[in-house]
């Protein structure tokens, strides 16, 4: 094609664009390698969804998830269960355990002695919420949370359990919940990636292992996978230009290539050499704007003060929610934490006491942060880990000491804004906080949530990949109904 | 409605090859298709979008997307431009290789053929011209063909609930295979299928019914109208019915006519030829000579052509040039490390273990093996048997066991807490999904939990699959930082021819020993006379002693090494009492003796403990370097265990460690000598315990090491750092040796008799023990020299042997049980959840395993080489095309179930299959055959039209241009600049990676990313040690697999991070440095003659006129910036670790590397012409 026959094309289409089908449409005309070549990559410009998404009005535009890594007790937290006291030191009934599996970590043990928590608890607010002391600020904010005391799983270890949670099944391979986002109703920015992680370490210093496939694809193609950033070097990989590179040059190195790229366009007419001249120029853009987010001086210190001391240290927790802030500022749909260090098999009240001071102080401002910039309702925030701890000690129980095995019946994560009923409490779970006693919610439940809130219909998000047509709830979850605002 | 099928044949021809271009699969046709044949919008255009588009476009509001509606004429205005194909974005849409923008949506599962994309676009061509439309199009009837239209239908609408599945299938009918057809159905009024009687066939009546109830797919949206045309026309034209295609045996297809009989070069271009004379589309011109080089050294190197190899073919004129190239670059060694890439891929490959701690193991042993049986080029059939079972070969060679790695390559877990059965068939069920991909390219894992739901494998074949795979001496926990069990060591050939020069040189050195007999017992015996009772002496065996305590009236300990270790008697004053050997030490449940942090032996070690003991409670430490972790006893400790001996190493005392403790007591109040040793295997059946010198029986306690040993607690003599009770009673002469002891040695340690009384011993009265103890000290300290020079000599030879056996890395292998592991159809795929017993087998749609051997793995491997097997040849050739072309033939390379794709050209896979069983599975020879065809050989250019018209070049009118792996990528630069280190094989390496990027992720303290120094920065990508759960950012970026599971094709994404990566990762930097001072030393003495050499070095061509002109200006410009820029320049130059070239001026050699790294950027440089 020559010159001029693409352009008249260009022009054809920029013509239609005013007429016909709209510039969206038109933007979800081209697609990622056709001629007009909108950038493609989650790692930011205009990715367009699927034709059809959302299929209804959206309550959330973005979910920003504070997930807990090492699966934090609900016992010392959020699930009060005050007549584990009477029965401390006693053995967890049979009854009670029913057919329940055990790791290999207690299953030899030769009695389960119940454990109340160590922690008292409190009703706060006008919902009444029962919180432990290890959460005041927290405990400031529940008449915003809604708490899901029924979350189950069937995953008893913390690698298929947490990519159970992150990609609806317990092996690796499918993908994550923030790239079948990004695949299925693409970006909101130009210039950042629209599904970011990032990582903490908690200073319990007993973190788990975290993985890619975490925040990857699978089996979708690689563009929607997360970019985790970086909590030293360049926040993300490669980003600044090597030393002895200014800016200056480096546009000038750009424009050299757009020719000559375009040149090799011209001659072998390949619309995947113009994608490739795009993505160059959003790589640029990148350059600059993903300083600019992480840059935080043009925040006052009345932000670090809510944020707490921790938000000014980089790779903290606090600092992370701070980030998470800015980043739903623009427009980034998925952004999701990972605070490791909750796995307390033993010396559970000095782990949990830590831990719970990484984060409470953060969670609280961000979700108040939220609320006070008129964010709230639009952004999703979630709270949990990969499962819930039991009720009675790993190792021996004594006065001051004691630890929690791995429990995936019942445990606590909660949610605030993105169209979640406020100040509620939904699922109830027996005296030992074992058993559900209503309203169970599968993890598969709580996808298909999430993406309801994003106006996204969980059984028909669907991609085919080995003849089937593979979902992020695979053949499971309904809709929680009731904790919808 | 009936119709004459020979009527139908002759008057729908014409539009039957625009419509069905490629259904008539072996069909020889002397005509090529009229392109210009006018297109009519009822019967040919309005079914495509009836079928396609309508119902998300059609008369239904409800769900109408966009407001878009293709059943009236509003969407002309809006999505069509007459006479404009390319500016209609409805032919946008319906060309768009996006999963995004394309239309149908990717979800909807519909894809159009181009046959039926090309009719759309000549409509537009010709005027969009719109009729109107009435009901279900009256289309001049065509001929249906079932493979291509009907049974896709079927597989996407019907088999769900009529499908193999027997538990979900409804009513009892099945219509996946041609009986579930013919069958009467009593109560429902007919047949399901009356042949030739579409409106009496129930098939047809209820997927056609408006009745809700009646009406299937229930629960659905129906069917569109033209499936249910095409449903119809099938009927009555006869319904034939077909197995599917891939489950029947390739016959080799005869050669289809051509045309243009010049073209085609061998017999793959008869086939692709013939299909594009077809269409009317020619294919291209041939490309030019050096895109050709450099596409094809690519394509069977992984590396780019040097610049000498193309002078060397644009300057050879024999007919053979190409032929001659492709023949030397088939030979090279490069293409065994090429082709292993693919197949590192698809056996997922790694350098750790996958789950959770994705602790290291090492499997680079097996990778050697593939890079090396490519080159060797290796018949396909054998290199499938031997990794399959090469370990059931009759007498099996190490290297065939090495080979059986491939199915030991999966993802372990040593998760802390696991159920073991659990993941023993995570573990099988891995080994099926990979098998069945690889060679069968089946989806066999659908049928874990319940009967496949599309292809004809029921759950309980599945486990009769899986049975295979499930009959191996593993377990469910693996180590976590090593290889686990079975495995072998598996020397290089280098270490083997070590291990020869080291055996004969012991040999000869016992053989001088034994020819030095009579020197010995005459040496000995005047020696044994001399010792008197003014000359008392002793001896003990020091030999691999690491420390030793003999309490002679002092604590101090004394070790082999020279290093002294300062010991402390804590909570008191040092008490001694007479002992064995001298004094001994006395210890009161409250003192013990703090030896520091010494010695280094851990759960990978060999040790021994000795020690006489005299204890006087049944509990007690004897010796450790323990404490209490978080769960009980931590390290390692010889103890007293109410009344019993008990040898423990512990991570975590419940479930990581290992242990064992004597079946009897031991005597308290008495002196008694015990050793303990322990053989390094982390299994208990690697310990022994001797009291006085008598090997007991043990009860094993613990097998379940998964973690490290701690190693920060002291040394402790009679306690642990833990609350366990402390020793109470007597201890003398403590001794650790760094190694085990064997039983005669056991013996001579606990030989408490000095030299000197052993002496006084009539030589027929010794025990053999002291027998022994004697020679060994002669030897060690009296014999004569020549005697002990041999003697150590021996001794040195042997730990020489000892160090470079232990060397030897370790590959993990299949190993079959005896007798064989029962394996369970499990339901829901759930471990605990076992039903009926099920024996090996393979699924009954594919021929039956050879009945005359036992069925077992090795049977398995040669029913997959089979010549009958439909499948193996079939799916292997397709992987090979898809290297080439981006695409295979078969585009689902990893499904060629029902749900898989129709193959593009039938004819041509099955001639590749069969030609390539033929010659007896020679690999290099079908692949020769394919870059040698003219179908290879064409240019890549592409017009906007034909772009459009076949974006994937699904037909192959054009040559591939497909952007370079990822592997190809870094080693390309590498290779470009020079810095390549050409080395195969060995240990993975690990080159540049941003810092932190591990330490992020890890778990506490471990596995911090330690780069590699020198050489192994730059080698090729394939040795890049592979972080399964942390993958090497340079590959992941652009899109390699993360060899977490099988992945036999893998998407090409274009984003900014590898924009990034590329233009600013140390890699590509110092390559670019590199490049440029091979430009300003090598590549002439003027920018235009230097920066033309560097574009030639990464593209094989030389700049146009324009390029060169960017090229110019953009090296001025650098050069005014760096002239008065000297630092920043300095800075730039510097990156890497390779030396630089001094003698040139840092501001035009950073000039020089902005330009290297803008030509390692283009697109033209990255992307495979």
């Amino acid at each position: 094609m020559s010159p001029f026959e693409r352009l008249l094309t260009r022009r054809r289409f920029l013509e239609l664009s005013r007429s016909g089908i709209g510039a969206a449409a038109l933007a979800t005309l081209f697609g990622n390698d056709s001629l007009l070549a909108q950038p493609a990559g989650n790692t930011g410009s205009i990715m367009s969804g699927l034709p059809g998404l959302p299929h209804f009005a959206p309550k959330a535009k973005r979910i920003i998830y504070l997930f807990q890594s090492g699966a934090p007790s609900q016992h010392e937290l959020w699930d009060y269960k005050p007549k584990l006291s009477d029965l401390r030191g006693t053995d967890l009934p049979a009854s009670v355990r029913g057919e329940q599996r055990l790791t290999a970590m207690t299953a030899s043990q030769t009695s389960f002695p119940l454990v109340p928590s160590i922690f008292q608890f409190a009703q706060h607010g006008e919902s009444r919420a029962w919180v432990s002391e290890l959460m005041p600020h927290t405990s400031h904010i529940v008449d915003d949370l809604c708490f899901i005391k029924s979350m189950h799983t069937e995953a008893i270890n913390h690698d298929p359990g947490i990519t159970f949670f992150q990609t609806g099944a317990q092996l690796a391979g499918r993908p994550s919940i923030g790239a079948w986002l990004s695949y299925g109703l693409g970006t909101m920015n130009s210039d950042l990636p629209t599904f970011v992680a990032m990582v903490s370490k908690g200073s319990a210093q007993v973190g788990q292992p975290l993985y890619n496939r975490l925040w990857g694809s699978g089996f979708l193609p690689t563009r929607y996978q997360g970019v985790k950033f970086l909590s030293t070097g360049d926040p993300v990989l490669y980003l600044s230009n090597p030393p002895g590179v200014d800016d200056q040059t480096r546009r000038g190195f750009l424009d050299d290539l757009k020719i000559l790229n375009e040149q090799k366009e011209e001659e072998y007419g390949d619309p995947e050499t113009s994608t490739r001249i795009a993505q160059y120029e959003m790589a640029y853009r990148m350059q600059s704007s993903v300083p600019e987010l992480t840059d935080l001086s043009d925040e006052p210190d009345s932000i670090f003060e809510l944020y707490g001391e921790d938000s000014r240290k980089s790779g903290t927790f606090a600092r992370n929610c701070l980030l998470a802030r800015r980043l739903a500022e623009r427009d980034v749909r998925f952004i999701q934490l990972f605070h490791r260090g909750w796995d307390h098999h033993t010396r559970l009240p000095r782990s949990m006491q830590l831990q719970a001071k990484d984060v409470d102080q953060a969670q609280a401002a961000l979700v108040t942060d939220l609320k006070q910039r008129g964010m709230l309702d639009e952004t999703l925030v979630l709270w949990g880990g990969e499962f819930g701890r039991g009720p009675y000690s790993q190792g021996v129980l004594t006065d001051d000491n004691y630890g929690r095995d791995h429990h995936p019946r019942c445990f606590t994560i909660w949610m605030a804004g993105g169209g979640v009923r406020p100040g509620t409490t939904f699922g109830q779970t027996d005296d030992f906080s074992y058993n559900i006693l209503e309203n169970p919610v599968h993890i598969h439940d709580l996808h298909a949530t999430m993406l309801h809130l994003l106006g996204i219909d969980h059984t028909k998000l669907t991609y085919r990949f080995q003849g089937r047509d593979f979902r992020l709830t695979d053949v499971h979850g309904s809709v929680v109904e009731s904790i919808l605002a | 409605m009936k119709i004459e099928l020979r009527a139908i044949i002759v008057s729908v021809v014409c539009v039957l090859s625009v419509l069905c271009g490629y259904a008539r699969y072996g069909v020889i046709t002397t005509s090529a298709q009229n392109p210009s044949k006018a297109i009519d919008y009822l019967s040919d255009v309005q079914p495509i979008l009836a079928e396609a588009c309508y119902d998300c476009h059609g008369p239904n509001g409800s769900s109408r997307q966009a407001n878009l509606r293709f059943d009236t004429d509003d969407f002309l205005n809006e999505v069509v431009v007459p006479g404009n194909p390319n500016a209609s974005s409805l032919l946008q849409r319906l060309i768009s290789d996006d999963s995004i923008g394309r239309m149908p949506p990717l979800s909807s599962g519909r894809t159009l053929t181009h046959d039926q994309i090309d009719v759309v676009r000549r409509w537009i061509n010709n005027g969009a011209e719109w009729g109107v439309a009435s009901g279900i199009p009256s289309s001049l009837e065509r001929l249906v063909d079932f493979e291509r239209e009907i049974r896709p239908i079927l597989s996407n609408n019907c088999f769900a609930c009529h499908g193999p599945d027997e538990q979900g299938r409804q009513g009892g009918l099945r219509l996946d295979v041609k009986n579930g057809f013919h069958e009467e159905r009593v109560g429902f009024g007919g047949a399901v299928i009356i042949p030739g009687d579409a409106e009496n066939s129930l098939l047809f009546q209820r997927i056609a019914t408006d009745t809700q109830s009646q009406r299937m797919p229930r629960g659905n949206d129906a069917l569109s109208p033209n499936e249910i045309e095409a449903i119809r026309l099938w009927i009555d034209q006869g319904a034939e019915w077909k197995t599917h295609w891939a489950f029947v045996p390739p016959e080799t297809p005869g050669l289809p006519e051509v045309i243009d009989k010049s073209w085609p070069r061998n017999p793959i271009d008869r086939f692709v030829l013939s299909r594009l004379e077809d269409h009317g589309i020619p294919p291209s011109e041939e490309a030019d000579r050096t895109t050709l080089i450099r596409r094809v050294t690519l394509d069977l190197t992984g590396l780019p052509p040097t610049q000498g190899e193309i002078a060397a073919f644009l300057n050879d004129d024999s007919p053979s040039a190409y032929e001659d190239v492709v023949n030397r670059l088939l030979a090279s060694s490069r293409y065994g490390e090429r082709m292993a890439v693919e197949w590192l891929d698809a056996a997922r490959y790694a350098d750790t273990n996958g789950y959770q701690t994705d602790g290291e193991r090492s499997m680079w042993r097996w990778r050697d093996w593939v890079i090396d049986a490519y080159n060797k080029n290796m018949p396909f059939d054998q290199f499938t048997i031997e990794q399959i079972a090469g370990d059931m070969l009759p007498s099996s060679t190490r290297e065939q066991q090495i080979a059986t790695a491939f199915n030991r390559n999966h993802s372990q877990n040593g998760e802390g807490g696991i159920v073991e059965e659990e993941f023993l068939v995570e573990y099988a069920v891995d080994r099926v999904q990979t098998t069945s991909t690889v060679w069968l390219g089946l989806t066999l894992g659908c049928a874990r939990c319940h009967d496949h739901k599309f292809d004809p494998v029921s759950q309980k074949e599945f486990y009769e699959f899986f049975a295979h795979f499930n009959n191996i001496p593993e377990r469910g926990k693996a180590f976590k930082y090593v290889n686990s069990p079975p495995l072998i060591a598996a020397p290089t050939a280098d270490q083997e021819n070590d291990l020869k020069i080291l055996d004969a040189q012991l040999q000869e050195a016992r053989e001088s020993f034994v020819a030095m007999e009579s020197l010995l017992l005459e040496s000995q015996s005047e020696w044994e006379n001399s010792i008197n009772a003014s000359n008392q002496i002793d001896w003990a065996l020091t030999d691999k002693l690491i420390a030793h305590y003999p309490f002679d009236g002092n604590i101090a300990g004394a070790v082999q090494t020279d290093t002294q270790v300062h010991t402390v008697l804590e909570d008191g004053q040092p008490h001694f009492v007479e002992g064995i050997l001298g004094s001994a030490i006395t210890f009161d449940g409250h003192r013990f003796v703090n030896a520091g942090n010494h010695p280094d032996i851990g759960y990978d070690d060999e040790w021994s403990l000795t020690a006489w003991v005299h204890p006087k409670a049944k509990d007690g430490v004897i010796i450790s370097r323990a404490s209490s972790g978080d769960q009980g006893e931590v390290g390692w400790g010889l103890y007293l265990e109410n009344g019993k001996l008990r040898l423990s190493l512990s991570t975590r005392i419940l479930d990581d460690g290992v242990a064992a403790e004597t079946v009897d007591d031991i005597q308290l109040n008495e002196w008694q000598h015990v050793v303990a040793t322990y053989d390094g295997s982390k299994t208990p059946s690697g310990m022994k315990i001797y009291v006085n010198g008598t090997s007991i029986e043990l009860t094993p306690l613990l097998d379940l090491v998964g973690n490290r040993l701690p190693k920060r607690y002291p040394l402790r003599i009679g306690a642990s750092g833990s609350g366990k009770p402390r020793f109470q009673g007597y201890l003398d002469d403590v001794r650790i040796y760094g190694t085990v002891l064997s039983p005669i040695r056991a013996k001579i340690v606990s030989t408490r008799e000095s030299i000197s009384e052993i002496s006084d011993i009539e030589p027929e009265e010794r025990s053999r023990a002291q027998t022994e103890k004697l020679r060994l000290c002669f030897l060690d300290q009296y014999a004569p020299h020549q005697l002990q020079e041999i003697w150590r000599k021996i001794v040195s030879l042997e730990d020489d042997r000892k160090f470079l056996l232990e060397s030897f890395p370790t590959v993990m292998v299949m190993k079959e049980m005896y007798p064989r592991r029962q394996t369970y159809r499990l339901e829901r795929g759930s471990y605990d959840n076992p039903s009926e017993a099920v024996n090996p087998g393979v699924p009954a749609v594919l021929p039956p395993l050879d009945q005359n051997v036992a069925p077992n793995r090795l049977a398995l491997a040669r029913w997959l080489v089979d010549p009958e097997h439909p499948l193996t040849a079939r799916v292997t050739v397709n992987r090979f095309w898809q290297m080439y072309f981006g695409v295979g033939l078969v585009k689902t390379a990893e499904n060629f179930g029902t749900q898989g794709d129709f193959p593009s050209h039938p004819g041509l896979l099955d001639w590749l299959a069969t030609t390539f069983i033929d010659s007896d599975w020679n690999v290099k020879a079908i692949q020769r055959a394919i870059v040698t065809s003219a179908t290879y050989r064409q240019a890549s250019h592409v017009t906007t039209q034909e772009f459009e018209s076949d974006p994937e070049n699904r037909r192959l009118s054009r040559g591939p241009r497909i952007r370079l792996q990822p592997q190809v990528i870094r080693d390309q630069a590498l290779a470009i600049s020079g810095l390549l280190v050409e080395k195969i094989g060995g240990p993975s390496v690990k080159p540049y990676q941003p810092e932190g990027l591990w330490a992020d992720m890890v778990e506490g303290g471990y596995g911090d990313y330690v780069e590699s120094d020198g050489d192994d920065l730059y080698r090729r990508s394939l040795y890049t040690f592979w972080k399964r759960t942390l993958g090497p950012p340079t590959m992941m970026t652009f899109d390699a697999s993360t060899r977490e599971t099988c992945i036999v094709r893998t998407d090409r994404t274009n984003t900014p991070l590898q924009a990034l990566n590329l233009m600013n990762d140390t890699t590509y930097i110092e390559a670019a440095r590199r490049l440029a001072e091979n430009m300003m030393s090598n590549g002439g003495n003027t920018p235009e003659q230097r920066l033309a050499f560097g574009y030639q070095s990464s593209t094989a061509r030389r700049p146009s006129p324009g390029a060169q002109t960017v090229l110019v200006s953009g090296f001025e410009r650098h050069m005014e910036h760096y002239r008065s820029n000297r630092s920043a320049a300095l800075e730039l130059v510097s990156v890497g670790q390779s030396t630089r070239d001094e003698t040139l001026d840092v501001a035009e050699l950073a000039s020089y590397t902005m330009m290297a790294s803008l030509i390692l950027n283009l697109d033209g440089t990255i992307t495979k012409e």
